[in-house]
């Protein structure tokens, strides 16, 4: 077990799994390991504990369930976004406002960038 | 590529995009990096910790299968695109894939991945170097020496193409397949295609086989 896979496996409640292959963690999409690396950081820097994670993570899970959400479990990352957003917004870190503009100006950043650059920030035409 | 046209001064052409989570995540990630609380440094170590374990990595069994289907393969050169989509796959807009057949006379390598055009469906994650500009830069001047980098040594009369991907086509290399892999299983064939192998800085490699 890597480094991060251990910080991971402390930070997750036992019924919380995480999509694994005999080798580990797997990502289905890029911006999973993104967010999976993003709170594995987070709480090594100790902006929150692994305690906290796991319940944030749990009371996403828990919520999505209740409203119908998908039981197969393809959802799994998204509420990792959500329970990071939240967590970050109940430590003062972070406002839902805040997180709002900056997701709409990487997605007109994205929008703005030609092919063969990378896309930034500052590519934002209204930044 | 006859026919492709690019205008970026057009208005409605958009050669990247991030949907709704793609946009939220880069701004959880945006929002701690400028109050320092991560450094991208560190969330790049972990991501390449990973990168082997981004995505389904599909172009293994569609390399695979060209090696074991000689109509697959020729279907494969004709319209990859379609031949692709036979396995199932495809990318997430509707580009074009283009399949690089390597031969005894040529061996490709693709550049670009700076964007969102990389086809990680297909490939699995770039790594990190290769989004770099230094990279990108060698491997157009010194195709050669960049795989030499890597530890990979051509035959001297072996030329090497590089592809540039643009916003509508996506290119995969199909590697030779090694001597040394009669009889296997397509299964077995595709355990030893690894992603740099389908990127064209690597090869495939006999010993990797599950």
């Amino acid at each position: 077990m890597s480094r991060h896979e251990s910080d991971l496996a402390a930070a997750l409640a036992a019924d919380t799994p995480i999509p694994r292959d005999a080798e580990g963690p797997i990502f289905a999409e890029p911006w999973q390991a993104l967010v999976f690396a993003l709170v594995v950081a987070l709480q090594s820097k100790g902006v929150f504990t692994a305690d906290e994670w796991a319940q944030a993570l749990g009371a996403e899970i828990r919520e999505a369930l209740a409203a119908g959400g998908c039981r197969d479990g393809s959802d799994y990352y998204e509420r990792w976004c959500e329970a990071l957003e939240h967590l970050l917004i109940e430590k003062g870190l972070a406002s839902h406002g805040g997180v709002d503009a900056l997701a709409a100006s990487w997605a007109r950043a994205a929008e703005a960038t030609p092919h063969g650059k990378p896309i930034l920030l500052e590519n934002d035409p209204l930044r | 590529m006859s026919g492709h046209h690019h205008d970026h001064d057009h208005d409605h052409h958009h050669d990247n995009h991030y949907t709704a989570i793609e946009a939220r995540v880069k701004a959880l990630e945006t929002l701690m990096v400028e109050k320092g609380y991560v450094e991208p440094a560190a969330l790049d170590a972990i991501v390449e910790t990973y990168e082997t374990r981004v995505g389904p990595r599909n172009g293994a069994r569609v390399v695979a299968k060209a090696w074991t289907d000689p109509a697959f393969a020729e279907r494969l050169k004709a319209d990859g695109t379609a031949a692709v989509a036979e396995l199932g796959y495809g990318g997430r807009g509707g580009e074009h894939i283009v399949a690089c057949f390597n031969t005894p006379e040529q061996h490709n390598l693709i550049v670009c991945t700076l964007c969102s055009c990389y086809p990680w469906p297909v490939l699995g994650l770039p790594p990190v170097w290769y989004k770099s500009p230094p990279y990108r830069a060698k491997a157009v001047i010194d195709p050669r020496g960049t795989l030499a980098d890597f530890g990979v040594t051509l035959p001297e009369g072996q030329r090497i193409r590089v592809w540039d991907s643009t916003a509508e086509t996506r290119f995969i290399v199909i590697p030779m397949r090694p001597a040394g892999t009669e009889g296997w299983s397509e299964e077995k064939l595709a355990s030893i295609v690894n992603r740099d192998s389908m990127i064209g800085t690597g090869l495939p490699r006999v010993e990797d086989a599950r």
